[in-house]
Formats: C-alpha cells, structure tokens, sequence
C-alpha cells in the first residue's frame, strides 16, 4: 500500500514535456499553464473510463438480455433489445452514449426508469456526508499517530501504531463494520445498528421541510436536539468502520514521509544548532511531509467510494454504493453503467482539485 | 520521495564496489531471496518478517492440505445423522458452528482458503505478464503509444478498483458462476485493476535503464531491440516487483472478499468463498449470532495482514530510509549488503557481473 501509494505521489507530479529546456524555464513557474493543462487531462481521463467501462459492459451483450435472458421468450426480448435500440451498430451506440454524457445525460435506469443523473442528487448527499464524517476520523486518528510513530521510530509506540495501521488495511471495511456493529449495537446496545436515522426523526425532518439530504444539516435546522443526537449516533458506527481504514494509510504515509523529512540537510542543519527534537518534529520536518498527503488524498477519495459502496451495504446507509448494489442485485446494467460513469466524472473533477491545491502549496510541482 | 528528489545520489567509493562485486561469503542459501533480507534484518523489522511469513506458511498450507483438515466439504449440508441445522452455536460436531445456510463454519473457512490462493495465483501471474510485457514496450520504445498508455494507466489507477472489478465481474461471469469460472472471473476483474500499476514501475524504471552506459553500449555493439530489452533492460527493471507483488496479493484476497460480499462472489456449492460467507452473515450480526462473520473474517483479516507483513518489511529493507541499522560492532552485515549502495550503482554493477 504504502508503495503504491509513494509511486502514485510520483507519477501526481509531472514528468517534464518534450519541450526544450531554456523555453520550459520561461513557462516554468506559469501556475496558470500548469492548471490549464492539468484540467485539459480531465476530458481524455474520463474519456478513457467511460470507454472502458462502455466497453467491458457491451463486450459480451446487451443489457436486455443481461437483465432478462432467460425470463422472457426470444422474441419479446428482441422487441425489447430493439425498442432500446441496442441493436444498433455498436459505434453508434457508443457515440451516442458518448454524446449523452456530454450533456450530461447518463442514460434511464431500466428497473426504475429514473435518470441516473436523478439517483445521484437523490442519493449523493448521503455518500458525501459518509465520506466527510470518515475523512475527519481518518485525519483525526491518522495524521497524529503518524507523527507519533515518526517521532518515536523503532521504539515501543512506533511497533504498536504500525501493526495497528497494518491491521487496519487487513481489515476489509465490511468486516470492521460487522464487528462494530455487534460490539457496539448487539453486545453493548448503545448505538443503532444500521440507517442514517430512526424513521421518526427522518419524518419529522421531512415535515420541518429540511431536505438538503446532508442529515446532520437538516437536523439542526430543525433546532431539535434529539433528532441532532439520533443522526449523529447513526453515523458513528459507519464513520469508524471507513475512517479508520484511511486512517491507517495515513498513518503509515505521515511516518513514511517524515522519517524522509527528518532525515535531509535543513533538518540535520537545525538540529546541530541546538533546535529540541520535539520542535524539530513539530515545525521542520511536519511541513514539508504534508504535501505528498494532500496528493494521496485524492486518490483515498477514490478508494473512499470504493469503500462507501461497501460500508453502506453493511449499514443500510442510503447512499450512492447502497444503491448501485441494488442496481446490481437487480441486474440493471444501464443503471450501472451510468452510475460508474458518473462516478469517473466525479473522480476525475476531485483528483483535478486536488492537484490544484497540491501545486498551489508546492512550488516545485509545474508542468 | 520527496528526499528522492532532495539528496542526490551519492557516487560511490571504490571500497563499496568491491563489496559488491566480490560474492558474499557463506552458504549459497544466505544469498537467496527472503534469507538474505531475514538475515540483514533486526529488531522490531525481523519480528515483523517473521511473523508473516509464518501467516503466509500457515495459510498456504491450510490451502494445500484442506482436504486433510476440513472435517466436512464446503458444501456439505448433512452427514450420517441428518442435516446439519443451520445457525448452530460451536459445538463438538461442528467446531465452529454453522452457517445460516446450513453449512460446516470451520470446513468453508478451511476450503475457503484454497478459492484465495488460487485467485490471488492467477491475478497475479496474468497481470505480471501483461503488465510487465506493456510496460517493457512502452518504456522502451516511447512515442505516442507510450504516452497513449500512460494517460490510460493513469485513468484506470485513479478509479475505485473495486468498481471496477464489479463492472468486470459482470462481464465475465454476469454475477454468479462456477468454481473455475468464477475464480477465473474474480482473478481477470483483479487483474485489470492491477495491470496499470505493473506498468508504471516496470516502465518508469526502464526509461531509466535504458540510458545506461551498458545499454548503449549494447546498441552500439549491434544487439536488437529485441536481445536489449530482455537481455539488459527486463533483468535490471524488476528489482521493486516483488515488492509491489506481495501488496497485490492482500489486495486481491480485499477484492475477491469486497466482490463476494457485494454478491458477485462464487456460489456457495462451487466452492468456498470467505467474502460469500460474509454477506450472509450480515443479517445474523444483529441478532447476535457472531461465529458466522467472526471466523471467515479473521481469515481474511489474517491473511491479509501475514502478505502485507512481508510486503511491508521487504519495502523497509529494500529502503535505506527506512532500514533499522544494527548497531555498530555487532555485526558486519549491515555495513556491506549490496542494497546500501545507492540504486544507480547496483543495476551497473549487475550488469558487470
């Protein structure tokens, strides 16, 4: 993990084009190019994913006969596969697939007939609060142990964290999650044991008219305590079981990078003026540590879906994995295909932001 | 990597090189892999060491011998006295209770084993070759197709693997499938997710050897492209693999669990599958029956953590960053091993010898 990751952290940062040294200077430097051409990549990423995802899915049929094969007579299921035009040549399948995401129209669900743009503002927010609730967890736990471990290296506290954070990645997140739930909601009966809220508050949040979809939100709007609490005492559970997954790869990337850090020139030179060690971990070598994580985090956002999809199908958390599962249960093979599109779109917007906060604090990444 | 970037490698000495030419003393075995790192290893990164590849012996081992462990198959429902009865707590007959489908706990964990190995064998061989095989061309021809590739490696990196997988799991066995089928189809959907990280280190590293002086001067002397890539370039490219190796094989037990317990898995009279086991487990948990999910999980829990120990101390080796020193005087080791030269020097060194 820690490997991928370094490798990942160096392939973020640019190789240098084909352009002849003295001219790259002169644009050296030029933020704006590097944003301009950094966002330009966005269009041939998500080209690329959407591609292969369209491919994988056509390569061995339709999606009629995916969904229905078996259940309905042959020719039914042709009047079907030509009403949806699926038919067609697959080059103008694609280009109109193609040109539907353009508009930003990701195709109809077939169990539902909802547009799939629809299902993701239906059920985004809830994805998007999990996944702030395990980011805060995870820089929380993650980023203050990884100092630990790096200031205390090969003593005691370092062997402990890192077997922790070892464990922690062992652990599929599912797993995790089925352990704290019989801990924490069937042993010790102290936390719910799946959904975002009890139906009471969801209704009464409903009735107050607090729908931005971010629960902890609406519940406050409502002003009413109880409902805060009830939403909050929801979301600990799966919070814990995705957060402390991240947090574990941040641990391990902190320590990596500040061992690194505290081992170069500046540190050294400070540290023969008479800097303490524990300032030298506090201010010299903790700075410079930090940028390769804000890289990393782009891509954790990546495997943050990943394992919502997983974490809300063990906690009935109605979000954007929760329902792709039900899509896929269901054999609706549009719906996925439409939301793993999405999803490339949002991934590849996300890593683009990140990048840009990446080169906005580290001047030496430029193109 | 930012002190990559920072120190400059430092030249070596002369002294270093000839350490490094001259063989090491010893037994032929103290040279093999994973010897040789057990050996220059100490303290808390031995300890580490050790303890996978214990894991990773008794889960390969559980593997091979799961026909002689397993008291029953994984697909047996009843013996003797009748069917086995679904959710029974752990008991003498069943050491580790049943399942809520009826099976034997402790036989689906056993045999369960068997379906990892075999799906972590196969992603692994197909994307080390694919991988390695793109990554080779790519890096060393260049051109447009390079850049093609690396701009779809790098889509593909950057997507959630497991989406991915399912997508890919769909295709090939449209969900559920047979024991062959479907860890075929689990180990072709790991396998596109991985290609893309093969590729990347094998090809960055060949754009660096293939600047060398030795490979030059192989092209001078009239060597093909063909002699040059396998010959010089391939041997000196792969040094970092096992590495990235052992973290893909904990990451593919994570998938082939991750795709089982989204439903996509192997069915239950195919073949055991600890991800399946999983999912129907979930619904036992909040009633309080915990012998189902505890048992399959900590098989994956330790397996995963046996591989990555390894992984993990075979990265800390190979790093002199992140290397424990012995402490001066008690050994000659850890002054003299090859991998404290800087990188550049051994794959010239490896060259020469």
């Amino acid at each position: 993990m820690t490997i991928t990751q370094d490798l990942a952290v160096d392939a973020v940062t640019p190789e240098p084009d084909d352009a002849p040294s003295g001219r790259r200077r002169r644009a050296g430097g030029g933020l704006g190019r590097y944003l301009l051409v950094r966002f330009l990549l966005i269009f041939p990423t998500v080209l690329i994913l959407v591609t292969v995802v369209f491919v994988l899915m056509r390569a061995t049929g339709d999606p009629i006969t995916a969904a229905l094969g078996g259940r309905l007579p042959a020719d039914q299921l042709a009047t079907r596969i030509h009403a949806a035009g699926y038919d067609r040549p697959l080059l103008t399948q694609y280009l109109e697939f193609l040109s539907g995401i353009a508009r930003g129209d990701f195709g109809t669900t077939i169990s539902d007939h909802r547009p799939v743009t629809q299902v993701l503002v239906t059920y985004g927010t809830a994805t998007l609060e999990l996944a702030l609730y395990a980011l805060l967890v995870a820089f929380l736990v993650g980023i203050p142990l990884g100092r630990i471990a790096a200031a205390r290296r090969d003593k005691a506290p370092d062997a402990a964290l890192r077997v922790s954070a070892i464990l922690a990645y062992a652990t599929p997140v599912f797993f995790a999650g089925m352990i704290l739930k019989l801990v924490f909601a069937v042993w010790l009966p102290i936390l719910p044991v799946a959904g975002r809220a009890t139906t009471r508050s969801t209704l009464e949040m409903k009735t107050q008219g607090a729908n931005t979809g971010i629960y902890l939100v609406d519940a406050i709007s409502t002003g009413n305590w109880a409902i805060v609490g009830d939403v909050l005492q929801h979301a600990v559970l799966p919070s814990l079981a995705l957060g402390l997954l991240t947090a574990g790869v941040f641990l391990r990337l902190v320590r990596t990078n500040m061992i690194g850090t505290l081992q170069t020139g500046y540190v050294e030179a400070a540290r023969s003026r008479g800097v303490s060690e524990r300032r030298l971990v506090r201010t010299h070598a903790w700075r410079p540590a930090l940028v390769p994580i804000i890289t990393v985090i782009g891509l954790q956002i990546a495997m943050l879906l990943g394992g919502a999809v997983l974490t809300e199908t063990t906690f009935e958390w109605k979000g954007l994995g929760f329902q792709l599962v039900q899509y896929l249960l269901a054999r609706d093979f549009v719906a996925v295909q439409g939301m793993v599109a999405l999803l490339a779109v949002i991934v590849a917007v996300t890593n683009f932001v990140v990048d840009v906060i990446a080169a906005l604090v580290d001047p030496r990444i430029r193109y | 990597m930012t002190a990559d970037i920072a120190t400059p490698a430092v030249p070596p000495t002369s002294d270093q090189i000839a350490a490094v030419m001259t063989p090491e003393h010893g037994p032929f075995w103290h040279r093999l892999p994973l010897v040789h790192q057990l050996r220059s290893s100490v303290g808390l990164q031995r300890g580490m060491l050790v303890a996978g590849l214990v894991l990773t012996a008794v889960f390969v081992l559980t593997a091979a011998l799961a026909p002689l462990l397993a008291p029953y198959s994984w697909a047996q429902l009843r013996d003797d006295d009748g069917l086995f009865g679904s959710q029974l707590p752990p008991s003498a007959q069943h050491l580790l209770g049943t399942t809520v489908g009826g099976y034997d706990v402790l036989s689906r964990v056993i045999w369960g084993s068997r379906t990892a190995l075999l799906v972590i064998v196969v992603a692994v061989v197909l994307s080390l070759f694919a991988g390695v095989l793109l990554g080779l061309l790519s890096g060393y021809f260049g051109g447009w197709v390079d850049r093609v590739l690396v701009v779809v490696a790098d889509a593909i990196y950057a997507f959630p693997s497991l989406l991915l997988a399912i997508v890919a799991a769909i295709v090939i066995s449209g969900g559920q499938s047979k024991m062959w089928g479907g860890i075929f189809a689990a180990a072709v959907s790991i396998t596109v997710v991985f290609i893309p990280q093969y590729f990347r280190v094998v090809r960055s590293e060949v754009i660096r050897v293939k600047n060398e002086a030795f490979v030059e001067s192989a092209r001078v002397i009239g060597a093909s492209s063909a002699r040059i890539m396998t010959r010089h370039v391939l041997r000196n490219s792969v040094r970092t693999l096992p590495l990235i190796l052992t973290l893909n094989c904990s990451e593919a037990i994570l998938t082939l669990a991750g795709l089982g317990f989204l439903g996509f898995g192997i069915e239950p009279s195919s073949a055991a599958e600890w991800g399946y086991d999983l999912n129907k487990a979930l619904s036992d948990v909040t009633s309080g029956i915990w012998w189902t999910s505890v048992f399959p999980g900590v098989a994956i829990v330790l397996t995963v953590l046996g591989i990555t120990l390894v992984g993990e101390s075979l990265n800390d080796l190979a790093d002199p960053r992140l290397r424990t020193r012995r402490a001066a005087g008690r050994g000659r080791i850890a002054a003299a091993t090859p991998d404290d030269l800087p990188v550049v020097d051994e794959t010239t060194t490896g060259e020469a010898r």
